[in-house]
């Protein structure tokens, strides 16, 4: 056998493997996923649920969407935010924005 | 000859010139795959978690609204659903009840919901799954809380929620609303939030600023900004990884670098007898894409495959704690296998493209020169 030979073998078994993980497994998984989903939204329709369940330890963590607009400093005045999913978390749009504090979105 | 059959003699001689040096480009090979995989799961996992948190949210509540208090989250009082309500576009004003309790045993906080139609009886509960594994003190089989007044209630735990939901339930305990008030000591006619639904979609930005002008003191948060925290949490979260592993990527590329751009004598002297024995620049060049080709993309094949393998089916072990977020109450679930191609064509062309051309450089600069000079310099 040719090294090319050999080596056309190798990349193109490599490229059908990656082709076949890109398309079919997500086929294959479709239905445990699309039940998963369907369980999911069921749920956050009924509950009213608003944020994903990432961290549990603080409530600006637990429920990011819904967290006081000065978090993370705010369990007490001067509080350093601990957690270390904190690191994490990007600060709120409003300190990243361009124009600077006042100038962005104030959403954390 | 033909242009393909000559292509492959090319292809030939520049593999067994780097099974030649089999232990050299084998280690290459393997950190530049290494470096691939690291990127490629920090690329696949963030896209997944993105897709699935859109996904699950979309049917959160389309307008919260949350009464502020010196600047901090307070009750809102149901008065305030009423006017809410009466604001022309909105269909339904939903107060709701929900908040945090600590478990001093577990050492860990719930999200506790009450509801007002709540299918169980009062002294009941439902447990979201990890929620049901982690609390541990129970008496006769039933969940103790430590009410406002400092006395315990229990309830009975009647359903647990279930485990394919984690996503979103894993820390919930569920409950009627009578003994939410209870527990919490929170008045009658007080609720956490609102949750509110605009007939038309087009109207919520209408309907976010009445409720503002006629309530100063809320602040509404829209279901497109619960989405897009999310983005930008995800979208954050996988360039802390990468900055972590960008010390790791940058030794990489100096090595790579080196090894592309400076030839051994070995190769020159190699380059000087392959000109002397009648090779053209362009077929010195020719073999050396070949070679950078051969070795970006096997590397790139590899570390893709192992980075999809690795987060998809592995459930993303090496950094999924750093990802999805740290915890007492640890929350695992699983991923949908969701692949952006445009980011992935965007990895093939940063890993392989370059790596390709860089190598052809310095075989260029060898080839131009006299084989003479080349092979009396090495």
């Amino acid at each position: 056998m040719r090294p090319s030979d050999a080596f056309l073998a190798v990349t193109g078994g490599l490229g059908f493997i990656l082709a076949g993980l890109l398309a079919g497994y997500p086929l294959a998984e479709a239905g445990r996923r699309d039940a998963r989903l369907a369980l999911e939204s069921q749920l956050v329709a009924e509950l009213g649920l608003t944020d994903l369940c990432l961290s549990t330890e603080a409530r600006y963590t637990r429920h990011l969407s819904q967290a006081d607009l000065f978090s993370a400093f705010q369990d007490h005045p001067r509080s350093l935010e601990h957690f270390p999913s904190g690191a994490l978390l990007p600060p709120p749009g409003i300190l990243t924005s361009r124009g600077g504090p006042g100038g962005g979105e104030d959403r954390p | 000859m033909s242009s393909f059959e000559r292509q492959r003699a090319f292809l030939d001689y520049t593999l067994a010139s780097l099974v030649r040096r089999k232990a050299k480009n084998g280690a290459l090979v393997l950190a530049y795959a290494l470096v691939v995989f690291l990127i490629a799961s920090v690329m696949f996992f963030s896209r997944a978690l993105r897709t699935e948190g859109q996904a699950v949210l979309a049917g959160a509540p389309e307008l919260v609204v949350q009464r502020m208090l010196a600047g901090r989250f307070d009750t809102i009082p149901a008065s305030y659903a009423v006017s809410i309500g009466k604001i022309r576009g909105v269909s339904q004003v939903e107060p709701r009840l929900w908040g945090y309790y600590f478990n001093r045993a577990v050492g860990a906080t719930f999200t506790v919901l009450g509801l007002p139609d709540f299918a169980h009886a009062d002294n009941e509960i439902v447990a979201g799954p990890a929620a049901a594994k982690a609390w541990t003190n129970l008496q006769e089989g039933r969940y103790l809380f430590r009410t406002f007044k400092g006395d315990s209630a229990g309830f009975t735990p009647v359903q647990v929620l279930p485990e394919e939901t984690r996503l979103v339930s894993a820390d919930l305990i569920i409950m009627s609303e009578t003994a939410f008030r209870q527990v919490f000591g929170l008045p009658e006619g007080q609720y956490t939030d609102l949750a509110v639904n605009v007939r038309n979609p087009q109207e919520m930005q209408t309907v976010t600023e009445k409720i503002q002008r006629e309530h100063p003191d809320t602040r509404p948060i829209q279901r497109e900004e619960i989405l897009r925290t999310y983005e930008s949490v995800f979208e954050w979260r996988g360039g802390m990884v990468i900055v972590v592993f960008t010390g790791a990527a940058l030794a990489f590329f100096i090595f790579a670098w080196d090894k592309a751009t400076g030839l051994s004598a070995e190769e020159r002297h190699e380059i000087g007898i392959l000109k002397a024995l009648g090779w053209d620049t362009s077929d010195v060049l020719v073999m050396k894409f070949w070679e950078g080709l051969a070795i970006s993309l096997t590397s790139f094949l590899l570390g893709t495959i192992a980075a999809y393998a690795h987060v998809f089916l592995a459930d993303a072990g090496l950094f999924a704690q750093a990802l999805k977020g740290w915890s007492v109450l640890y929350v695992d679930f699983p991923l949908s296998p969701v692949v952006s191609l445009t980011e992935l064509l965007a990895l093939f062309f940063l890993s392989v493209v370059p790596y390709t051309f860089i190598t052809v450089i310095p075989a260029w600069r060898a080839a131009i020169t006299d084989p003479d000079t080349v092979m009396r310099a090495s």
